[in-house]
């Protein structure tokens, strides 16, 4: 399935791919002084499945936001199959075939499951004000009915076809977007944050679903914080701290990656903590526990709450 | 003391008179923008005006024939509507209701204003574009017709029954629309434009067509008033008449095709009732409600009718036809 083994690509930030599909460049986006985007170079293999993951506030989402068209990037320019896709808006990107969900899902939660589908089917004539009115829509909607319960059947949903999109739970709001960007026939698929808040005995399906996309050839990048997640379904793992891509390569050979743990974890949690015989600490332990211990403090006086 | 029966055949009057048709015609344009793609347009009075005022100038100002003046009051419908939305429907809802709100009312001030008298009429307003609308007319205009003991002036069964054949054809075309592919884009536009985007749908090019669908709706509104009343007088075109379409569009269920209908029929037969009720307890000498003088009435029957309004909210929010699982903030 595969176009070629991932331990081609050496595993530097920005590596060249055998066969990207997208090529970005130079993109910086910029909120107040924060730069949340400034990455050089970066290419998506075709057919791989890639997880782009970072820490919160990694700029993943506005990345995502910029390639869709839903945010304009302050400079930069990235091609889809060699076509400039930059300066277009979210539906003239989604229809040349890089089609996006959401981290929050926006499942259309007072249409039925069965409409939420077929809205998403492309070049309909019923969608046209005056093709609307001639009627001479039904058959193409009857084919896109019969898709849409296809696709339905395969992610789990066809049982509730006919119920509101908002009697759904958040797992199954996931899978029925999955299933409507399927109805456009994707290139690309891009899942912002396909595992969050989903019941984790939901994950092991939805991971299986995320694979199954590979498998039918299409390319999915997608944004998670959990490596874990990662680890077992991408070919390909992006990392990205404040903005920038740090490094790239196999999942398996991250985890051991000092920049990437580094990024997620802090530059100083490999420093062993030292006690005394009662359980004091010594040495840079104790400076470590004083500074907490300064900070809790100081907080409590300004009234917050610990809890949190 | 009270007459039931001058009660009723007032009330089954105004339920099917020129007011219903003329607030069902408004109301089926905001359902279209609101019920169904949640567009907030707070100035549908403003159609109206430039769809009556539209076939008017024409007709008086320009010497063209009655039924392309028609055809330009509806065109001016559209040409607002375009003006509107290009700057607003690209921001956040709430612009589209200020800048329609304003634009009614500047609308209706240039209209009444003295420098257009030549052109619009000023506050006299336009009278005698008309005529050739009464020619038409198979009844005769000067007769009383009588149906059941509810009794018509020729002149105005005709408006009445030409307003109700443009509403049963416009209710056609909101049918036809909404249960299209076409309707099923406005109804996620309503809920959440962004997924629609990520669709691959231009939520702009829809959210205008249904703004100008609307508008036109609203001016043939203004226009089939203005054949009805003969006359155009620019106060009538004052904000609240925007708000008693939204009125009768809650009443009946936004976002189903005949609520706007029956909507404008049940709060234009509730305010004759009310109206004619309260004007007959306040009257002569030994009235049956004291406390209210007879000349407060025209104001009191709006209370009245607020009040119900309010307890339908509480009740049964979703209108006559609304579905409920449609106005909860989640379907659940």
């Amino acid at each position: 399935m595969r176009a070629e083994a991932p331990d081609v690509v050496p595993g530097q930030p920005g590596a060249g791919k055998p066969d990207p599909v997208l090529v970005i460049d130079s993109i910086t986006r910029s909120f107040g002084g924060v730069r949340a985007v400034d990455v050089a170079h970066l290419e998506f293999q075709r057919g791989w499945i890639t997880g782009l993951i970072g820490p919160n506030g990694a700029g993943k989402t506005t990345l995502f936001n910029l390639l869709t068209g839903f945010d304009r990037p302050d400079t930069g320019r990235w091609t889809f199959d060699g076509i400039p896709l930059s300066r277009l808006a979210p539906h003239q990107v989604a229809r040349r075939g890089v089609v996006r969900t959401f981290q929050l899902t926006k499942a259309l939660a007072k249409l039925t499951v069965l409409d939420n589908m077929r809205l998403a089917a492309p070049k309909q004539t019923g969608e046209r004000f005056f093709g609307a009115l001639l009627g001479t829509w039904g058959r193409q909607e009857q084919a896109n009915t019969r898709k849409a319960m296809e696709l339905l059947a395969r992610f789990q949903l066809d049982a509730k076809a006919e119920d509101l999109a908002g009697c759904l739970s958040g797992g199954q709001r996931k899978l029925l977007e999955m299933a409507r960007a399927l109805m456009m026939d994707p290139t690309v698929v891009m899942l912002d944050e396909p595992m969050a808040g989903v019941n984790p005995a939901l994950t092991e399906s939805l991971l299986k679903h995320v694979k199954s996309l590979r498998d039918d050839g299409m390319t999915v990048v997608f944004v998670e914080h959990d490596m874990d997640v990662i680890r077992d379904i991408s070919d390909w793992v992006v990392v990205m701290a404040q903005g920038r891509v740090i490094a790239e390569g196999r999942p398996e050979a991250l985890s051991s990656n000092k920049t990437v743990v580094d990024a997620y974890l802090g530059a100083h949690h490999d420093q062993a903590l030292e006690f005394d015989a009662e359980g004091n600490p010594v040495g840079q332990t104790a400076v470590l526990v004083a500074e907490i211990e300064s900070e809790l403090e100081a907080a409590i006086e300004r009234g917050q709450d610990l809890s949190a | 003391m009270i007459d039931i029966p001058s009660l009723l055949t007032n009330g089954i009057a105004a339920l099917v008179g020129p007011s219903t048709i003329f607030f069902a015609l408004l109301a089926i344009g905001l359902n279209i923008h609101f019920g169904y793609t949640g567009l907030l347009n707070f100035g549908q009075i403003g159609f109206a005006l430039v769809g009556g005022y539209g076939m008017g100038i024409a007709v008086l100002y320009f010497g063209l024939p009655l039924w392309s003046g028609v055809l330009v009051g509806m065109a001016a419908g559209m040409v607002l509507a375009l003006l509107l939305g290009i700057p607003t429907l690209r921001l956040r809802a709430d612009y589209l209701a200020i800048v329609t709100i304003a634009a009614a009312e500047i609308l209706r001030l240039i209209t009444r204003s003295t420098s257009m008298t030549d052109f619009s009429g000023g506050t006299q307003g336009l009278t005698g574009y008309g005529g050739g609308f009464r020619q038409l007319s198979p009844f005769d205009n000067g007769r009383f017709y009588s149906f059941y003991g509810v009794r018509f002036l020729g002149q105005d069964l005709w408006s009445i029954c030409v307003g109700w054949t443009v509403v049963g054809l416009s209710l056609i075309l909101v049918f036809l629309l909404v249960r299209s592919p076409w309707g099923r884009v406005l109804k996620a536009i309503r809920e959440d434009e962004d997924a629609v985007r990520a669709l691959g749908k231009n939520v702009f090019v829809y959210k205008m067509q249904a703004l100008v669908l609307g508008g036109v709706f609203g001016a043939v509104g203004g226009i089939i008033f203005a054949l009805t009343t003969q006359s155009l007088t620019p106060d009538f075109y004052s904000p609240p008449q925007t708000f008693f379409a939204y009125a009768a569009l809650i009443i009946g269920g936004a976002g189903r095709v005949l609520g706007p209908v029956v909507g404008s029929m049940i709060f234009w037969f509730v305010l004759s009732i009310t109206d004619n009720f309260l004007r007959q307890a306040t009257a002569g000498s030994n009235p049956l409600i004291s406390f209210i003088d007879n000349q407060d009435v025209g104001a009191i029957r709006f209370v009245l009718v607020g009040v119900a309004l309010a307890a339908l909210m509480m009740f049964r929010p979703q209108g006559i036809f609304g579905k409920r699982s449609e106005v909860l903030p989640d379907a659940r």
